[in-house]
This record gives structure tokens, C-alpha cells and sequence, in this order.
């Protein structure tokens, strides 16, 4: 764990995943501000790598920096009139002092506390092999029933996405009455 | 030098903080929801660190329901994802624009 490999990797990985964040704030361009955002689920699918998740860097890189982007590029393209300068709104001001806030808050509270934390030997007795067996065990054993509300809210989004953004549709020719020119909807 | 707890905590909080700042400050919807998404990537890195980390656990398979728990975050920021933008769509479909500081029908 301790590996000056592993030291290296962190620093760099959370310079990225911390820099792509803030370059989402400061892109002047929507699509940029995307791909920085991208960078920064990478950055974070590599934290999760340096902290022994195999299966969850996966999942980031999989559902976040592939599915979620891909969908905000969907949204990005279907909104062509939309400004794409990637402008501050009217709160912009109060909106960053309060998340520098946040993160002085958490951060301070992060270095003061005295975590209850593992340390060397016993740090390196928890490192996990392969966690996806143990995962997967966990999921449809102790949590089966979160997994399956989870499916069953997965299932009500993708419907609820479908229905909001379907096209009405013209009614089929052969409801309107013989399709002759009165028939046709105005 | 060792990785303590506290170094990935700072991480999260940082990330965490950029993503409330771009949620509140951008004006253009989509935008809005990418700072949400890094809300959430914030609060996902500190689950993941306190499972490695944390010393309240007495086994192994107890660390892993931290991992466990970013999967139902991973998957509700999905279902979120999906929704919000539907969203974002219809409202520019009715108004031909996403512009969160024009939207303000709902304004007293």
C-alpha cells in the first residue's frame, strides 16, 4: 500500500480529478467544460484503483466517464439554440464562496479529526484481493432487497426519461376518417 | 510519507466544494447537473476511502458495504442523469432555452 508508487500515483491522480473539476468552473465552453469533466471521473476511477476498488474503477469508468458523459453530450446536442458559453448565472458569487466553503469545512474537519483509522500492518491485512466475488455475495445476499428497489428505480427513470421526452406522434391515417383533406389535424 | 485517511478526505471535500460552486453558479442547466454529478464522484471517493481505511470494521466483508453503498449512489446518479436531462430537453422544446436564470415562471 505504502509504496512510494503508490504515493506518486495518489498525488498525481488527485491533482487531475481536483483540477478537472475546477476547470468545469472556469471552461468558457460547454463541450470543454465535458471533457474536463470527464477528466475528472478518470482522476477519481484512479483514486478508487489506489484505495484497492478494483470493481468500482471499473464502474466509475464505465457508468460515469462513459454513459453519464455520452448522455450529457445527448442533452448538450438536442438543445442547439441553447448558449453553450458556459456563463455564470446571477448567483455565481454566493454559489462559489459557499462551495469553497464546503470544502474548507470538510477539509479542515478532514485533518482535525483523529480518525479511528487502520495503519501499516493491519492496513495492509485489509487490503482486498478481488472484491467483485464479495460484492456480488453482498448484493444479492445482505442488500438483495436495496438491489431490487435499485433495479426497479433504474427501470422507473429510463420509462419516466422516455415518456417525458417522446415526440406526440400524428395520429395514424386510418383513425382520421377516410384521410381526406377536412380530416387532417390543423 | 504514508496515504492516511485524511489526505482522500481532502480530495472529497475539494471535489465535493467545485461541485456545489458549478452547481449553484452556472447558468445553463446541463451544466448545473454536471456540478451535481461531481457532488455525488465527491461523496463516492470519501465512502470508498473510509472503507479502506476505516478501523470500526471487524471484518472484511463489513469494510465492503461501503463499496456496496457507491454502487446504489452509481446507480441512483444514473437514474438521475437520465431524468434531469429528459428534463432539460422538454424545457427547451417549450421555452428554446435551458437558461436557469430565464426559467423564472415559478417566481413570486
Amino acid at each position: 500500500m505504502e509504496s512510494a508508487g503508490v504515493v506518486a500515483a495518489f498525488w498525481i491522480l488527485s491533482a487531475t480529478t481536483v483540477a478537472g473539476a475546477l476547470l468545469v468552473l472556469l471552461s468558457r465552453n460547454l463541450l470543454h467544460a465535458l471533457v474536463f469533466l470527464v477528466l475528472s471521473f478518470l482522476g477519481t476511477a484512479g483514486l478508487f484503483l489506489t484505495l484497492s476498488a478494483d470493481f468500482l474503477a471499473v464502474a466509475q469508468v464505465l457508468i460515469y466517464a462513459g454513459a453519464i458523459s455520452v448522455l450529457i453530450v445527448f442533452a448538450i446536442m438536442l438543445t442547439p439554440l441553447a448558449s453553450r458559453d458556459n456563463a455564470s448565472s446571477l448567483y455565481a458569487a454566493p454559489g462559489v464562496l459557499l462551495g469553497a466553503a464546503i470544502a474548507a469545512l470538510v477539509a479542515f474537519t478532514a485533518l482535525d479529526v483523529g480518525w479511528p483509522e487502520l495503519e501499516g500492518a493491519a492496513l495492509d491485512a485489509r487490503g482486498f484481493g478481488s472484491t467483485v466475488a464479495r460484492i456480488g455475495e453482498l448484493l444479492l445476499g445482505q442488500y438483495v432487497l436495496a438491489f431490487e428497489v435499485a433495479s426497479v428505480l433504474l427501470l422507473f427513470a429510463l420509462i419516466g426519461a422516455i415518456v417525458l421526452v417522446r415526440e406526440d406522434e400524428p395520429a395514424p391515417a386510418g383513425a382520421e376518417g377516410g384521410g381526406g383533406e377536412q380530416g387532417r389535424a390543423p | 510519507m504514508t496515504l492516511t485517511l485524511a489526505h482522500y478526505l481532502v480530495v472529497s471535500g475539494l471535489v465535493f466544494g467545485l461541485g456545489t460552486a458549478i452547481a449553484l453558479s452556472k447558468r445553463n442547466a446541463i451544466a448545473a447537473l454536471m456540478g451535481v454529478e461531481l457532488m455525488l464522484n465527491g461523496v463516492n471517493l470519501a465512502l470508498v476511502a473510509f472503507s479502506r481505511f476505516g478501523a470500526a470494521f471487524d471484518s472484511q466483508e463489513a469494510a465492503l458495504s461501503g463499496h456496496v453503498f457507491v454502487i446504489f449512489v452509481l446507480t441512483v446518479a444514473a437514474a438521475e442523469a437520465a431524468v434531469a436531462l429528459a428534463l432539460a430537453v422538454l424545457v427547451y422544446r417549450r421555452r428554446e432555452t435551458v437558461d436557469l436564470d430565464r426559467l423564472t415562471s415559478m417566481r413570486w
